[in-house]
């Protein structure tokens, strides 16, 4: 019972009154904190391989004849003679100077799509790029394996991911309580964050990784109708560069609620599994 | 109880400064774990060898990528790399518009064998309309025209003990620091055998162009565009890759690309 609930009340460590829950299982921690470093270089990693060819279609081919680009950071000479970086979005251009598509010093520019800071190595090495990024991607992979499979044997899936039907009845009532830095420690999710999780658990995770395999033409010959799903491999390519550019919001969300909800409170559950709700001891069993 | 909470804590505060330290550090803070043959690097590359077997695994030896309808040729192909070499044996052919030519099978082979431009076009060809992915992340579609690679290995009769086909091509490519070194490639004999894998001398119903190879380049169509070596001047069956270049496969991979170019 103990093992399989993953947020449940039990006896456990406790100093004051406020109650202690075993709030992440083991499988919940280790594959969080996998995702986490596997994550980390595969955006650096990747946006090293996307500034090889710093540009993004739709359809099976890159237009270089023809106009089906819906993104590129491109270093360009505007009409003043002055050269820039330049991010153009479905036809509307911005400069983007010292960010995208130029950046380094005025002295030394670099033209490239994402600035050193941002890609792994910090230097333009595509082939770099690509060793660390599928390297992290079997982590990213397994680990998301490992997280389903055991999700889904014991009940977390259902029971703590996938809104209920009271959790989306109670959905403004959580934005507003969001809106107002209301937070309940009671150690369960509300709407807003079981959609945020099944967002990113349930959406993002297997489109980055089906879209990811849809750019390899030895997986083409094999699963040929990742193509015909996605709309072709150049579109799959911009579609794992969208789930990307989510899942960086997501994080960055993510980091904020962490940092207003209880910094080490929040960061021991996702260690220890053990997290401390507001609630009375007494009260424990009723919620 | 007490004593496991505090170790709890200090583990806490651990992993709390080490996570901290990550995004502070910056990325040039990997830049020398990553340069050159590194161990990190070498150790990270090692998955490389596990996609290979993975794809080898779960993609059928014969099972064929996609192949395009005409409408979808809307452009030129796209040539990359070497795109109107320099080199002295190479000018003389193109001077001769080709007519000295000849393709040498040679190595691990039961009977050397080599062919003009002309006997290889008169030999049962294959056309497909594909799609041609560069490393770099672009796509390219194309028709391509050629003899099948599988028809000159069994003319040649490859020993057992052959595990690659090496491809020596004409053109020097000169990057960095070492000198111009010429360009070569490999495959292993799955790949070589499948049905789709051409030599290929005809590019949307044209001859082949300077820029894409002339006047005979493979395709190789489960695998990236390095693979598919340009300016062929004889292949080579061989049970080790060793003896070549910097010993990893290819001009690209001996700068750090995988051999294996399926993802």
């Amino acid at each position: 019972m103990t093992i399989m609930d993953d947020i449940e009340s039990r006896s456990a460590p406790n100093n004051d009154e406020k109650t202690v829950i075993y709030r992440h299982r083991i499988a919940t921690r280790v594959t969080h904190w996998t995702w986490a470093i596997a994550l980390f270089f595969l955006l650096l990693s990747g946006l090293q391989i996307f500034n090889a060819h710093p540009q993004l279609y739709i359809g099976n081919q890159s237009g270089f004849e023809f106009e089906n680009s819906v993104l590129s950071m491109r270093a360009m000479q505007a009409a003043d003679g002055t050269v820039g970086g330049y991010t153009t979005v479905l036809g509307h251009s911005f400069n983007t100077t010292g960010v995208f598509g130029m950046s380094g010093t005025a002295d030394d520019p670099a033209y490239r799509g994402f600035p050193a800071w941002a890609t792994l190595p910090s230097y333009q090495d595509l082939a770099t790029g690509r060793v660390v990024h599928f390297f992290f991607a079997w982590f990213f992979v397994a680990a998301f394996l490992v997280w389903f499979v055991s999700s889904l044997i014991s009940g977390h899936l259902k029971r703590d991911i996938l809104p209920s039907i009271a959790d989306i009845r109670a959905l403004p009532r959580s934005i507003v309580d969001h809106l107002r830095f209301r937070f309940h420690h009671d150690g369960r999710y509300n709407g807003l964050q079981k959609l945020a999780y099944a967002g990113v658990l349930l959406v993002i995770f297997p489109l980055i990784i089906a879209t990811g395999l849809t750019m390899s033409p030895g997986m083409n010959a094999a699963w040929p109708w990742l193509l015909d799903i996605f709309g072709g491999r150049q579109t799959a390519r911009t579609i794992h560069f969208l789930c990307m550019a989510a899942l960086v919001v997501f994080f960055l969300i993510h980091i904020f609620m962490v940092l207003a909800a209880g910094p080490l409170n929040e960061m021991r559950s996702i260690i220890t599994g053990w997290y401390r709700t507001d609630e009375k001891k007494n009260e424990e069993r009723s919620a | 109880m007490t004593r496991f909470i505090i170790n709890r804590r200090k583990f806490l505060t651990i992993a709390g400064v080490a996570a901290s330290a990550i995004p502070l550090s910056g990325c040039d803070a990997f830049d020398s774990l990553l340069a050159g043959q590194s161990p990190v690097r070498q150790f990270l590359a090692s998955a490389n060898g596990l996609s290979y077997r993975a794809h080898r695994a779960l993609i059928g030896d014969d099972t064929l990528v996609p192949e395009f309808a005409a409408s979808e040729i809307r452009q030129g192909q796209r040539p990359n790399g070497t795109t109107d070499p320099t080199d002295p044996d190479y000018l003389a052919l193109k001077d001769a518009a080709f007519s000295s030519y000849r393709l040498t099978v040679g190595g691990l082979v039961e009977k050397p064998v080599s062919f003009s431009l002309d006997e290889l076009r008169n030999m049962p060809s294959r056309t497909q309309i594909t799609r041609h992915d560069c490393v770099e992340g672009w796509s390219c579609i194309s028709k391509w025209t050629g003899v099948p690679l599988r028809q000159i290995l069994d003319e040649a009769k490859v020993k057992s003990e052959a595990r690659f086909v090496v491809f020596h091509c004409y053109d020097t490519m000169n990057l960095g620091p070492q000198d111009a070194v010429p360009y070569y490639e490999s495959i292993d004999l799955i790949d070589a055998r499948h049905p789709q894998t051409i030599l290929a001398y005809g590019n949307n119903d044209k001859p082949l162009a300077i820029a894409n190879g002339a006047p005979l380049r493979v395709r190789v169509e489960r695998q990236l565009g390095y693979k598919m070596a340009k300016y062929i001047k004889g292949i080579e069956l061989v049970s080790s890759l060793a003896p070549f270049g910097g010993g990893k496969g290819g001009f690209w991979e001996d700068l750090g690309y995988d051999w294996y170019g399926g993802i």
